[in-house]
């Protein structure tokens, strides 16, 4: 950490909230003019020179009862953070490169409203938050998903220009909160489906035994699965063609990390088993995960949907 | 809930700002040229009207061509664009043009700004207690143009209105303050532009026919005076002012030269005053006759007027002293006696004749009561004189025979110089309304007069008034009773019935003690404001301290306010919490944490005769805390009032 850094932190006080309510002290609120809080002042000066020049009796009174304004805004506007109680809420997992949406609970024990606050994640849009007098509000700040993995919400910037915009007022909060982002899916074509263990009418080689068709062949498609036969018709002139089946009945998969290209860099691999719990999830097929060293057993639902993609979030290769 | 924020302009900001412009540029309306409020009146509806429709706003180079047009025309109607008036206008026509490209929440400060600084520029024309008033209200309006722009999307008008006048109340203990002890420097910092001190009126330093006249037909205020004794008797309140001792035929002018010192000799004790001259532009102050003594700066010339250095262009205040009886200059330069004997040669024969024909055998004194029994036998007092001709004296004496005071100061010094007595003319003040609410004498200039000052031996120059020969009452009552109904005076001059009189007065007296205490506030009443508060010798550094402190202690009072305000707790709670105390009386004890459910259980085991009357608490309590019902707390309440 640099000198800088190290400075910012002992100066704002960088550090985890953890995660109770926290209510904002006046050791936590920051102040300072505005651009426009600097053009009032300039104004202002001039406006005194003005009437100064002039000999203005009722001038000098206009200047001062503006000087007063703008100090009484400057006070306003801290109090308009002052005492507000912040408590972290929940956030729903998202997938790489979605927004991410973190959600903070403000609330007002006074009896007058806080108007205009605005909440910005680190290099985050700015989200508008206002609470009435007496009651609490919820925020949710949207943060840009990168990686996937657990991802903390970065140090928040709350900050207000409210009554006048000639000060702006902030405080840095850093609850410990943190959101699932899955890996990106990549849409793909399902593995094929496994002989169902299952008894009963259906026998024998279940989804493929219905042939539906050919199409393009996708990087993520094993080379067994290739048509030789049917690309050989037109080869050269087009991409391999696959096979492709349609299952009557539900479908069994086994959504295997080998039965992705193994050539492929690690975060596509996990990003192809994504996009296949996806597409098994919307097929409504029977699914379960096997990545190398950890297995997820055969499943269907919104449970084992999250189980999976929170297995492929956070596994380390 | 929460929604994006943009920098981009809330539609329902616009009409404050709209409102914010035209209360700031229409006052401006009536002393500016037409063209230009028209221009500005074209700017703000067309600035409406693509709000209204919500089009897209006009391009730059749009702008650029009204600006420049716009400039041209204050230069060509101003012929520069800086000074007084032609910056006013130049700011009058950014403000609505600004409207024009207003589209983020930045452009809108600056419209709000430039608010502000309009609202310093009508205290150029006026000061007075409606403007006080009106710009009052205005700055209200403005500051909740900036808190709207500032309040998000969910204000709400009331609110906004409600928040600016919590503001601006919570600003005026620091103007207080800063007005009071903010360490004033007086005059101008460098040369005023040429049109700063334009629009005054009041007496001019020359006399012609009908320049007096007119000027009674103003009831501006001239000045006002408060005795430090009694209020001397009215027929001996001369005010003195230019001594005209040129005529050219048709015109009266003061000799340039400033003479030798005067000799004033009092003959009954001084009084003193203390005098508010209104602005009348001239250098000399209109001194009770005879001034016997000036401050230092104020100097006395040979014919006895109070001369300030510079042109009185702000109120100003004097503290003065005067002689009622007194000899002036019984020893005279013969050259001034001399000068006041001349005559253009060859002008109104016929009153020459006159007067040598009463100059044969006579004494001087014989001779001036000849000329004010010819005035008092024939004569009519009259703000319409008929025209005279080129021999107006003349004219007046042996024709029209109606005239003011002007033609009776004029005729009567041409006579006496025909005579061989040196005479002058002294334009000036006569009398003054007093007004019994605040002490002062209000002099107006339908007070002004004319009078006459002749030199005789032995006993210097000997004020005449042949006005007070003709119409007694003008020098006894005042103006209003000399003059017969329908004379052109101005009607607050002319009403006289009691209750409008009292009216004036206190209306008076309210401006006097504005224009006193708040305009009149400068660097010398500051000294002696700080003299009584115990800091006699105060100098900036003491006034910045005092400044300093007694800001720092409004900002902590404010401060206090804001960080050791208890949070309020909710009424539903404090309800509950009240009728907890009255189970703990009644021997239920309770733990502060224990649900509301709980609490009933055990009041029904441990105080039955209790449970009936709580069960309603705890129902109501439940769903005025957890419920979604504005009623429940009214029902609380009652619940929580029948427990005891």
């Amino acid at each position: 950490m640099n000198l800088v850094a190290r400075l910012k932190q002992q100066l704002f006080r960088w550090r985890s909230d953890g995660t109770a309510p926290l209510r904002l002290g006046q050791r936590r609120i920051f102040i300072i003019p505005s651009r426009a809080g600097l053009l009032y002042a300039v104004a202002l000066i001039v406006m005194l020179i003005g009437a100064i020049n002039y000999n203005l009796a009722l001038g000098h009174a206009l200047v001062f009862l503006l000087a007063g304004l703008g100090i009484v805004g400057m006070i306003h506007t801290f109090r308009n953070l002052h005492g507000l109680v912040v408590t972290p809420g929940r956030s729903n997992p998202v997938f790489v490169g979605e927004r991410a949406h973190f959600e903070l609970r403000l609330d007002n024990d006074r009896p007058t409203p806080r108007l205009a606050l605005e909440l910005a994640a680190e290099e985050g849009l700015p989200v508008f938050a206002a609470t009435e007098g007496r009651k609490g509000t919820r925020s949710s700040i949207p943060v840009t998903a990168t990686h996937r993995g657990w991802l903390a919400l970065p140090r928040v910037r709350l900050s207000t220009g409210y009554p006048l915009g000639l000060f702006t007022a902030w405080a840095y909060l850093q609850p410990s909160m943190r959101c699932l982002v899955y890996p990106q899916p990549i849409a793909s074509p399902l593995p094929p489906a496994l002989p169902t263990p299952v008894g009963g009418e259906r026998t024998g080689d279940g989804g493929q035994e219905d042939f539906a068709g050919f199409r393009d062949r996708q990087p993520a498609d094993s080379p067994r699965h290739v048509a030789w036969k049917a690309s050989a018709r037109h080869a050269g002139e087009g991409p391999l063609l696959i096979k492709q089946f349609a299952g009557g009945a539900q479908l069994q998969l086994s959504l295997d990390w080998q039965a992705t290209e193994p050539g492929l860099s690690a975060e596509t691999r996990l990003s192809i088993l994504t996009g296949w719990v996806l597409a098994a999830d919307t097929a409504d097929a029977c699914y379960g995960l096997r990545l190398p060293g950890y297995a997820i057993e055969p499943g269907s639902g919104e449970a084992h949907r999250q189980r999976c993609l929170e297995a492929l979030a956070l596994y380390q290769p | 809930m929460s929604t994006l924020v943009r920098d981009a302009l809330p539609r329902h900001a616009a009409p404050w700002l709209f409102a914010t412009a035209l209360a700031t540029t229409a006052p401006h309306a009536l002393h500016q040229p037409p063209w230009l409020t028209a221009l500005a009146g074209a700017m703000l509806l067309w600035a409406v009207w693509l709000w209204w429709k919500d089009v897209r706003l006009p391009g730059r180079w749009l702008l650029a061509i009204f600006v420049a047009v716009g400039c041209t025309g204050i230069l060509i109607e101003f012929r520069t664009l800086f000074g007084r008036d032609a910056g006013v206008a130049m700011l009058v026509m950014f403000m609505t043009m600004k409207l024009l490209e207003v589209k983020s929440r930045r452009d809108a400060m600056v419209v709000v700004i430039l608010g502000y600084f309009l609202l310093l520029t009508h205290y150029l024309y006026s000061q007075s207690i409606p403007t006080g008033l009106w710009l009052l209200a205005t700055m209200w309006l403005i500051t909740a143009s900036l808190v709207r722009l500032h309040s998000g999307p969910t204000s709400q008008p009331r609110d906004t209105l409600r928040h600016a006048g919590v503001l601006c109340l919570q600003a005026i203990p620091f103007m207080l303050v800063l007005y009071l002890l903010f360490p004033r420097i007086s005059g101008p910092l460098w040369g005023l532009p040429l049109d700063a001190h334009s629009g005054r009126t009041g007496l001019s330093d020359s006399m012609s026919p009908g320049s007096i006249a007119e000027l009674v037909q103003s009831a501006d205020i001239a000045f006002r005076v408060r005795f430090d004794g009694p209020l001397p008797p009215k027929q001996k309140l001369y005010w003195r002012g230019p001594v005209m001792e040129q005529f050219d035929g048709t015109t009266w002018n003061p000799y340039k030269g400033r003479g030798r010192a005067p000799q004033l000799t009092g003959l009954s004790p001084p009084v003193t005053y203390e005098t508010t001259l209104e602005p009348h532009g001239q250098r000399w102050l209109l001194a009770l006759d005879a001034p016997s003594s000036v401050p230092g700066d104020i100097l006395l010339t040979g014919t006895l007027t109070a001369t300030n250095r510079e042109a009185i262009n702000e109120r100003q205040r004097f503290r003065l002293s005067a002689n009622l009886d007194y000899r002036f200059n019984t020893s005279e330069d013969a050259t001034v006696l001399r000068r006041n004997l001349t005559l253009p040669s060859g002008s109104n024969p016929r009153t020459r004749s006159l007067a040598s024909q009463w100059q044969a055998g006579n004494s001087p004194e014989a001779i001036l009561g000849k000329a004010l029994t010819l005035f008092a036998s024939e004569f009519t007092y009259t703000l319409r004189p008929p025209l005279l001709g080129r021999d107006g004296v003349d004219d007046f004496l042996f024709q029209s025979k109606r005239g003011f005071c002007e033609h009776y100061a004029a005729a009567f010094v041409v006579l006496m110089r025909s005579a061989g007595i040196p005479a002058r003319v002294i334009g000036g003040y006569q009398g003054g309304e007093f007004n019994p609410l605040d002490g002062y004498l209000v002099v107006r200039q339908s007070d002004a007069h004319a009078w006459a000052e002749v030199w005789l031996d032995r006993l210097g120059w000997v004020r005449v008034d042949p006005t007070a020969a003709v119409s007694p009452s003008r020098i006894e009552t005042g103006i209003a009773d000399a003059l017969d109904l329908g004379e052109p005076l101005p009607a607050l001059v002319q009403w006289r019935a009691d209750w409008v009189l009292t009216l004036r007065y206190r209306w008076e007296a309210i401006n006097n003690a504005w224009n006193q205490n708040i305009l009149g506030y400068d660097p010398q009443r500051q000294r002696e404001f700080l003299s009584r508060l115990g800091m006699p010798e105060a100098d900036w550094r003491s006034l910045a301290t005092a400044l300093g402190i007694t800001c720092s202690l409004l900002v902590a009072s404010l401060l206090m306010w804001t960080l050791y305000q208890r949070p309020q707790r909710d009424p539903v709670v404090r309800l509950w919490h009240q009728a907890l105390r009255h189970l703990a009386r009644r021997q239920v004890d309770c733990a502060p944490w224990e649900t509301p459910l709980v609490v009933a259980r055990r009041v029904r085991e441990q105080c039955p005769e209790l449970a009936e009357a709580f069960q309603p608490v705890v129902d109501a309590y439940l769903v005025a805390r957890y419920g979604d019902n504005d009623q429940a707390l009214t029902t609380l309440r009652d619940a929580v009032a029948q427990l005891r």
